[in-house]
């Protein structure tokens, strides 16, 4: 055995040490404000600058503008035109249409899995699916975007006969595969740990297990499964690369699923390689990247705080 | 009606089914579905997987693997790809690997878990994994590049034209880092869990201060946790396009990155651009296949390994 031998050290050492692992330890901390000061730095001038906001305020970027004289005001997003357009509702419209394909692919999938891995799977299933999920986790998404745009849009658009090969359909389906996972490991860890005791008392009631899995587990760990959705939705809305690749980025006004759309974030990353720096349109581009961050953060900390809840609830039951 | 009897497995608490009595009804229906909701995603990841396999296993040769693009794309190999993405994960994992486990033992040694500060950097921690990655790379290009690089150069090479004040790949390998962070701090967290109690008493009992008993008693038995974490975070890192593209990655390059403020190729963003800016996909699509191939062949090598170690990890806990 390898001998250990501790020789005496200053308190000073110590002390040093100790405070050095506080400081570092506010990272995380100091990076989240960071993140959220140096974006919305950006965005600033939208707020207080006359001359940017000749071009795009907030009032401009929200509701209908009469741009060319004699023409009915519309909703336009077109920064890079002779007469800039930066009407942010197009691309709130994409984004949640493609978020809302997501959710709607993504929720059945994701709960009925998690569902069948936490109550209905024997070992050997729950050695399947689980893995299987792990491993879709961890395609990036560029590679789900790459599927999307070369595989999935002309198989889609061969079997429904779409207009538009890239559309919101399209590129909903292909980012409901990123958000399943968040949705299915979220679900399954509600639904395990929900006490034994309850699934025991359904049981010597009559139930079998079946009707307890969906009459007594399911119920209790709903507000879990709820949690999964809504982190499921925030990353449906941030998710850049598979909407960039997959909808066709038309900056739209239109309710139809099959038309091409284009998100918030895949603006972001399509026009702010080419903008002038400290230009309206940089501004309006930060502006979009607060908004998305303030987005996930309010469904993150919902999402956290449904979770909490209900652990403690279900812990409460169990004592 | 029958009776529902259960016997329960005495080490696993779980019920063993073939001791229950089931009654008639089997809930077919709604196991069924259920089932059929696992068995589609299988489907499809086994649709997608075979799809990029089949479709790049052939172009994959030393060949493509070691030569530069040519022809537009359309021909060559990726290697500066391949060597821009293996630097920015190394230049990242070295910023995120101390940071991340210094923030790990300070959570898990140095307070109580229902502190308010420790409260409070979770909640930092948990959000951070919830910015959305084109998010990161807006912070990569305001803060890294806007701030500190322009920074650097407005105090150092005030009469050149930008030096650090550009994107590069020391600041797209920051930005990753400060993405990545949670996975570090996340997996170190769950390894220092592990450690038995005694192990830290019989260090204290020796004399040890709790400085000393951190760094020869606890991060040592940390390690397989650590390396977990960077496995992982390497494997996230790898795959990320969006934060990397304003903050250094380049389109092409015809030589590979030398310093630290030079751009790079990049996997993933060599796909993006393939996939997308491509005259002629036709011709692109093998070497995009290929390329694919490599990228996910890499985020699953890396991803199986952390597996194994951490089901390592799981198998000392239960021991312990």
């Amino acid at each position: 055995m390898k001998r250990m031998k501790f020789k005496p050290k200053s308190k000073v050492h110590e002390f040093l040490g100790e405070k050095l692992i506080a400081i570092n330890a506010f990272a995380a901390l100091i990076a989240i404000v960071l993140i959220f000061a140096f974006i919305f730095k950006e965005a600033i001038p939208i707020l207080t600058d006359p001359e940017i906001q000749q071009e795009a305020s907030i009032d401009k970027m929200t509701f209908k503008q009469e741009f060319y004289e004699g023409r009915d005001p519309k909703w336009s997003w077109q920064p890079n035109s002779e007469v800039p357009k930066y009407s942010v509702l197009p691309l709130v419209i994409g984004t949640l249409k493609a978020a809302l394909v997501a959710m709607l692919f993504a929720i059945p999938l994701g709960v009925g899995a998690a569902i069948f891995s936490a109550e209905f799977a024997s070992r050997r299933w729950r050695e399947i699916i689980k893995p299987a999920i792990e491993m879709l986790a961890g395609i990036p998404s560029v590679v789900l975007g790459f599927f999307a745009l070369i595989v999935l849009a002309t198989i889609m658009q061969d079997m429904f006969g779409f207009l538009f090969r890239l559309n919101a359909v399209t590129a909903g389906i292909a980012l409901g595969l990123a958000v399943i996972p968040i949705v299915f490991t979220i679900a399954e860890d509600a639904m395990t740990s929900v006490p034994i005791s309850l699934r025991d008392a359904g049981l010597a009631l009559g139930a079998n297990q079946w009707q307890v899995s969906l009459t007594v587990v399911l119920p209790a760990a709903l507000p879990g499964i709820a949690a999964g959705v809504v982190l499921g939705f925030g990353r449906a809305i941030g998710e850049t690369m598979i909407v960039l690749m997959a909808s066709g980025n038309a900056a739209i006004v239109s309710a139809s699923l099959t038309d091409s759309m284009r998100t918030i974030s895949a603006s972001i990353a399509a026009e702010l390689a080419e903008v002038v720096f400290g230009s309206a349109h940089y501004n309006v581009l930060f502006f979009l990247g607060t908004l998305l961050f303030i987005f996930t953060f309010l469904t993150n900390l919902g999402g956290e705080l449904a979770v909490t809840k209900l652990k403690r609830r279900l812990q409460g039951r169990l004592s | 009606m029958t009776t529902t009897a259960s016997i329960r497995n005495k080490h696993t608490g779980e019920l063993d089914s073939k001791l229950v009595f089931r009654p008639k009804s089997r809930g077919y229906f709604p196991k069924g579905l259920c089932l059929a909701a696992s068995l589609l995603i299988i489907i499809m990841l086994a649709v997608i997987l075979g799809n990029i396999v089949i479709g790049g296993y052939h172009i994959i040769s030393w060949d493509f693997l070691s030569s530069p693009p040519e022809n537009g794309m359309e021909s060559g190999g990726i290697f500066p790809a391949i060597f821009g993405t293996v630097v920015l994960v190394i230049l990242m994992t070295i910023a995120v690997i101390p940071i991340g486990v210094f923030t790990a033992i300070y959570l898990q040694e140095y307070t109580r878990p229902e502190a308010h500060i420790t409260q409070l950097i979770r909640m930092a921690i948990n959000n951070l994994a919830a910015v959305p990655s084109i998010v990161f790379g807006l912070f990569g290009l305001g803060f890294f590049i806007g701030f500190i690089g322009n920074g650097i150069d407005s105090i150092f090479y005030s009469s050149e034209g930008p030096v650090w004040g550009q994107p590069a790949i020391l600041w797209a390998s920051l930005t990753l880092a400060v993405l990545t962070l949670p996975i570090v701090i996340v997996s170190t967290e769950e390894a220092l869990r592990t450690i038995p109690c005694e192990l830290k008493e019989a260090s204290y009992a020796l004399g040890a201060t709790k400085l000393q008993t951190i760094w020869r008693v606890i991060l040592p038995q940390a390690m397989p946790g650590i390396l977990t974490g960077a496995i992982l975070a390497v494997s996230r890192g790898a795959g990320e396009v969006a934060p990397i593209m304003f903050t250094g990655a380049a389109y092409y390059l015809p030589y590979l990155p030398g310093a630290l403020n030079d751009q790079f190729m990049e996997l993933g963003y060599h796909i993006y651009v393939m996939a997308t800016q491509s005259p002629d996909i036709e011709a692109t699509k093998p070497i995009l296949y290929g390329t694919v191939l490599v990228l996910l062949g890499l985020t699953f090598a890396l991803n199986f390994m952390a597996i194994l170690i951490r089901s390592r990890l799981r198998l000392r806990r239960i021991n312990a």
